[in-house]
């Protein structure tokens, strides 16, 4: 069973709606016991990092997920704010720390100098960095549905597994063991999204 | 780099889809499911869902509708029509909207705008401009689907907005809407000049090359339509492909 935490913020519907579309068992909660039997984790996200990190600390959730994903080595998808939350910190209306199994800072892009807007919204093309079963019969240059005002700075290059290109270098997704995240939004990519999930669901790390 | 995009604009009302004339007078489309999931397959770049339904009885359409898009559209969607608070917003974002559009509500109290963006985080708020031309000839801001004037200017209004921690502005001119003669493309640039979030441009799109146009000369970040794609053989496959042929990166 896929479970998506839910920690009060976010677009939970859509992504729970994609995962029954793909064909798998998905449940939304908030619930530990409910955490602990699931067969992998999904950390989805729309909304302030301040909010969701306070969140998860506040119902226990930030220990849960420490427990399945770095001691009973469950997979786990992030997505978006579900990514940013992964690191150490982010400086997003001050400094917050994050769960931390991601070296890096979130910083918000900085790209106004290059007459870009900010926040970065639309369909941007990927470019594979790394070879993984999550990006199998997907190329370099599919484009994914990205709307966020801050990147992850990875600390640590080989974490990097896809990035996009908006003024600067955007992390477009992360992995490291069975830690899998994405800025992008799988559940808003329309067909490339859903086979991207479809792969989520099938990885074994 | 990040693609234009092009959004269908589905105007609600009752529950049913329809389109008007400079907010005026109005056509009864079809049924908003089944368009949607047109676009859908057409590859829209997103989908824009404003309710102008009256009745506060009939407000559950728009979550019906949303609900039961998002059931089968994987893409982004945004809603809105008379939010006004917290819960409303949350209501229509755990239906499958990603964003919400914010009108009277930012209007009446500009600090909503700041309080929903810090809420549910500064890129799913939308806020929608609607203006037109007053009695003594210039522009203004009017709310209530055009018919009460607010005595804002519509540039120096996008710039307060920026300021409030909008993500996007939603800009429409009313004399424009549903004319098929053209965006406003004065206003859309003075408007996209202005502020550093993007802009969708919206009313007035008769041609394909109104939409390139918009992008263009006007600077949109994002192009939105009604009548084209109700009223017309033209569909999203022919705007993406025939802005790709004059240079605009699109999704293909």
């Amino acid at each position: 069973m896929v479970v998506i935490i839910d920690y009060g913020l976010g677009n939970l519907f859509s992504v729970a709606k994609a995962f029954e579309i793909i064909g798998s068992d998905v449940l939304i909660t908030n619930n530990l016991d409910k955490i602990k039997q699931s067969d992998r984790l999904v950390l989805p996200g729309v909304g302030a990092f301040e909010d969701g990190i306070k969140y998860l600390q506040q119902k226990g959730l930030d220990k849960q997920i420490r427990e399945e994903v770095l001691v009973k080595k469950k997979p786990i998808l992030g997505i978006c704010l579900g990514l940013q939350l992964l690191a150490d910190v982010s400086f997003e209306y001050g400094n917050h720390k994050g769960l931390g199994f991601i070296k890096g800072k979130v910083k918000k892009l900085d790209v106004n100098k290059f007459n870009l807007k900010v926040p970065h919204i639309g369909w941007n093309n990927i470019e594979i960095k790394k070879q993984t079963p999550l990006f199998k019969g997907i190329v370099s240059g599919e484009d994914f549905y990205f709307v966020h005002s801050y990147n992850l700075h990875c600390l640590d290059n080989s974490d990097l597994v896809a990035v996009s290109s908006y003024g600067e270098q955007i992390t477009a997704a992360i992995q490291k063991d069975n830690i899998f995240a994405t800025q992008f939004h799988p559940e808003k990519s329309q067909d490339m999204g859903l086979k991207f999930l479809e792969n989520f669901i099938k990885w074994n790390p | 780099m990040v693609k234009s995009r092009v959004i269908p604009s589905l105007l609600l009302k009752n529950g049913r889809l329809i389109k008007t004339k400079q907010f005026g007078e109005y056509r009864d489309v079809g049924n908003p499911r089944t368009i949607a999931k047109i676009y859908d397959a057409q590859r829209a770049d997103e989908l824009i869902f404003l309710d102008i339904t009256a009745s506060i009885e009939k407000r559950h359409f728009l979550i019906d509708i949303l609900t039961s898009v998002a059931e089968e559209c994987f893409m982004p969607l945004c809603a809105g029509g008379g939010i006004r608070n917290f819960d409303q917003a949350r209501e229509v974002l755990k239906s499958g909207a990603d964003k919400i559009a914010i009108n009277t509500k930012a209007i009446e109290n500009p600090n909503f705008i700041t309080e929903i963006s810090k809420k549910f985080g500064k890129s799913t708020i939308v806020v929608s401009i609607d203006y037109k031309k007053n009695s003594s000839g210039k522009n203004e801001v009017f709310i209530d689907r055009g018919t009460k004037s607010t005595g804002l200017d519509p540039i120096e209004w996008s710039k307060e907005v920026e300021k409030m921690e909008a993500g996007e502005i939603l800009l429409t001119c009313i004399d424009k809407e549903g004319t098929m003669n053209g965006y406003d493309l004065e206003i859309i640039q003075k408007v996209s000049d202005s502020v550093s979030i993007p802009v969708i441009a919206s009313g007035g799109v008769g041609t394909i090359q109104d939409i390139v146009d918009g992008i263009f000369i006007g600077h949109a970040s994002a192009v939105s339509m009604g009548s084209i794609l109700h009223f017309t053989d033209q569909n999203i496959f022919k705007i993406h492909s025939h802005m790709h042929e004059k240079g605009l990166l699109v999704r293909r």
